[in-house]
């Protein structure tokens, strides 16, 4: 630190002071912790946006009614306000996307880390890192315009789904979150050491075992946190769900061929109006939108710490 | 890699002397196993190339001048007529802005995280925490910040300037992490040197460090703008989805932007509206793709081995 420097002995004949004060230096300290609070602004900024308005809704609905209502339409002619229809589509969705991007994801990050040689891996991880950057717009038209027709005119047993489903949603989001976990998950693998495989290629194990019972379960806590990351992801994704996933709230939808909003949709949806401010329908955005900040947080929260155990152990 | 080949080798070769080290069976599982992984691999290429190509065919016919030279339309029947050019200036201007506001907030505050932060003090480590954390908060939710504190409480509406702030919020974390990473790549001896030479911590830092890791922060600061680019979600909240026929002509003007065109071309149940998103979508993606491309070229090629 600069300031250290000033603290020598004055009463000692050689002094080494300096010619000038440093106003430069201290001039840009004050400049970085400025920018560096912007980031804590922002969360604060996030906390009392959502929670000022979010406190009005609760002074006007009953917090019970939230909970346990079957039914979530606060523009119904009767409103009603149970966040569980909403619930039920966004985990709805993230399941279907989970079961296409954890075998895709995970199989691929073990083809990566274990197979694929140094030339095609150092073409291959570009390619995922590219997918990654793909704008959820695209993945929402996909779903709407060409995996829906595709499915509901070609496959048999699909002929009741509707123009917007879960179904095609929950795809295009698997397909979305794959690189994520792929990538992730490649990280954690590639971060184990290599003295683990040796020792068990020395016990005369297969690459498939050293691969499914060595490096797998020595990663496993980047990979759990890759999942939750994915999952996290698609709790929070807007675009995709609100092209193709539908737009009804008035029950529970446990139907994937049928629509339903999630969370985002709906918040999307409503606040795309031109909604009073201070009504309960301009208020019922920001108390979907704490509940999903909530979710996300405490996912991203445990992500965090497992990645940071795998650091910890290997790096 | 090779060490683990080399050691497979050595132990088929040993069996096909005739030892007595020969495999009880043969190892079909194995064989399946990495089949099955290639294909997990190519399952996820395969498709989204399909539905990649897919939409460069439909948007096929309505990749010409006219969409980036036309406004868009609000009847059907003008629909030859219609481009996105107030969508694609709407981008300009937004991303312009969002690019000059967040990437020297972003640079300023990993350097201080890494320079000069102290990381034993609780202050610090809660600054590192929150960054990582918004990370991955949802976007829609920065649009909700957007709505209720910059456009309603600050008073600056739905305007180009709200859309380039929160945008800069949004991807301030990509902007932080990767300069921090490119910052820690520097090795300790070069600062060192321009310590004993008598530099003073910011003529180290802004002279010797920062130019090291000028690739590093690039590759990360055309990542996060090429993720700004593609963001439709918060701006959706942030009255972006309106008829907008003209180009922004300031930072007070509406506006519409490309991801948020496409969105409102595809909710329009004609079939013509669904051909013009593919096109835009394809304009999109190039511009994305381009993006990435470098960012990941440029970490490639100029990231520096100490």
């Amino acid at each position: 630190m600069t300031s250290s420097t000033t603290t020598v002995d004055p009463a000692a004949g050689n002094t080494l002071r300096r010619d000038r004060p440093r106003l430069v230096d201290a001039t840009v300290r004050v400049l970085l912790v400025a920018a560096s609070l912007v980031s804590v602004a922002t969360t604060v900024g996030i906390v009392v946006a959502l929670v000022e308005p979010a406190i009005e809704f609760f002074g006007e609905i009953n917090f019970t009614r939230f909970l346990t209502e079957k039914s979530w339409g606060p523009q119904f002619a009767t409103p009603s306000y149970g966040i569980v229809p909403l619930l039920v589509a966004t985990v709805e969705i993230t399941l279907i996307a989970l079961i296409i991007a954890i075998p895709l994801g995970l199989g691929s990050a073990i083809y990566l880390a274990e197979y694929a040689s140094n030339r095609t891996r150092k073409v291959l991880k570009p390619i995922l890192e590219l997918l990654a950057g793909v704008p959820t717009v695209v993945y929402g038209f996909i779903a709407l315009a060409a995996l829906s027709p595709l499915l509901r005119d070609n496959v048999p047993g699909f002929a009741g789904l509707e123009f917007q489903n879960m179904l095609v949603a929950g795809v295009a989001m698997g397909i979305m979150i794959v690189p994520t976990i792929a990538s992730i998950s490649e990280d954690a693998m590639a971060a184990v050491p290599h003295s683990l495989r040796e020792g068990a290629y020395a016990l005369a194990s297969s690459k498939m075992q050293v691969a499914t019972r060595v490096v797998v379960p020595a990663a496993v806590s980047g990979i759990v946190a890759a999942i939750v990351l994915g999952i996290s992801r698609a709790i929070g994704e807007t675009m995709i769900v609100t092209i193709a996933g539908g737009l009804s709230s008035d029950h529970p939808e446990f139907n994937p061929l049928h629509g339903a909003a999630t969370m985002t949709a709906y918040i999307a949806a409503i606040a795309q109006g031109d909604v009073p401010v201070g009504t309960v329908d301009y208020n019922s955005i920001f108390a979907v939108g704490v509940v999903l900040f909530a979710l996300t947080f405490v996912l991203n929260a445990f992500s965090i710490r497992l990645v940071r155990k795998f650091r910890e152990v290997y790096e | 890699m090779t060490a683990q080949d080399v050691r497979l080798d050595t132990g088929t070769r040993v069996s096909d002397h005739g030892l007595a080290l020969t495999r009880r069976k043969v190892r079909v599982g194995d064989a399946v196993f990495k089949l099955a992984l290639q294909t997990c691999f190519l399952i996820g290429f395969a498709v989204l190339a399909a539905l990649l190509t897919w939409v460069i065919y439909k948007g096929w016919n309505r990749l010409d001048p006219r969409l980036w030279t036309n406004m868009p339309v609000r009847r059907i029947s003008q629909i030859d007529r219609a481009g996105v050019q107030s969508a694609i200036m709407g981008t300009v201007w937004v991303i312009s802005l969002t690019a000059v506001i967040c990437l020297p907030i972003g640079v300023l505050s990993a350097i201080y995280l890494e320079e000069y932060a102290d990381r034993n003090r609780w202050y610090n480590r809660i600054l590192e925490l929150n960054i990582q954390n918004l990370a991955g908060v949802p976007s829609i939710v920065f649009g909700i910040l957007g709505l209720g504190i910059v456009a309603r409480r600050f008073g600056l509406g739905f305007t180009v300037i709200t859309a380039a702030i929160i945008l800069s919020l949004l991807v301030l974390p990509v902007v932080i992490i990767a300069t921090r990473e490119a910052i820690r790549a520097v090795p300790q001896s070069i600062r060192q040197a321009s310590y004993a030479l008598g530099a003073t911590k910011w003529q180290t830092v802004s002279r010797q460090v920062l130019p090291s890791a000028v690739p590093g922060i690039a590759t990360g600061s055309i990542l996060a703008l090429s993720r700004a680019i593609g963001e439709a979600a918060p701006l959706v909240v942030l009255g972006a989805v309106t008829y907008i026929t003209f180009n922004p002509d300031g930072i007070k003007s509406s506006y519409t932007v490309l991801p948020i065109q496409i969105y409102q071309f595809i909710s329009l149940p004609q079939e013509g509206y669904k051909d013009l998103a593919a096109a835009a979508i394809v304009l999109l993606l190039g511009i994305v793709i381009l993006m990435n491309s470098v960012a990941i070229f440029l970490r490639n090629k100029f990231q520096k081995r100490w």
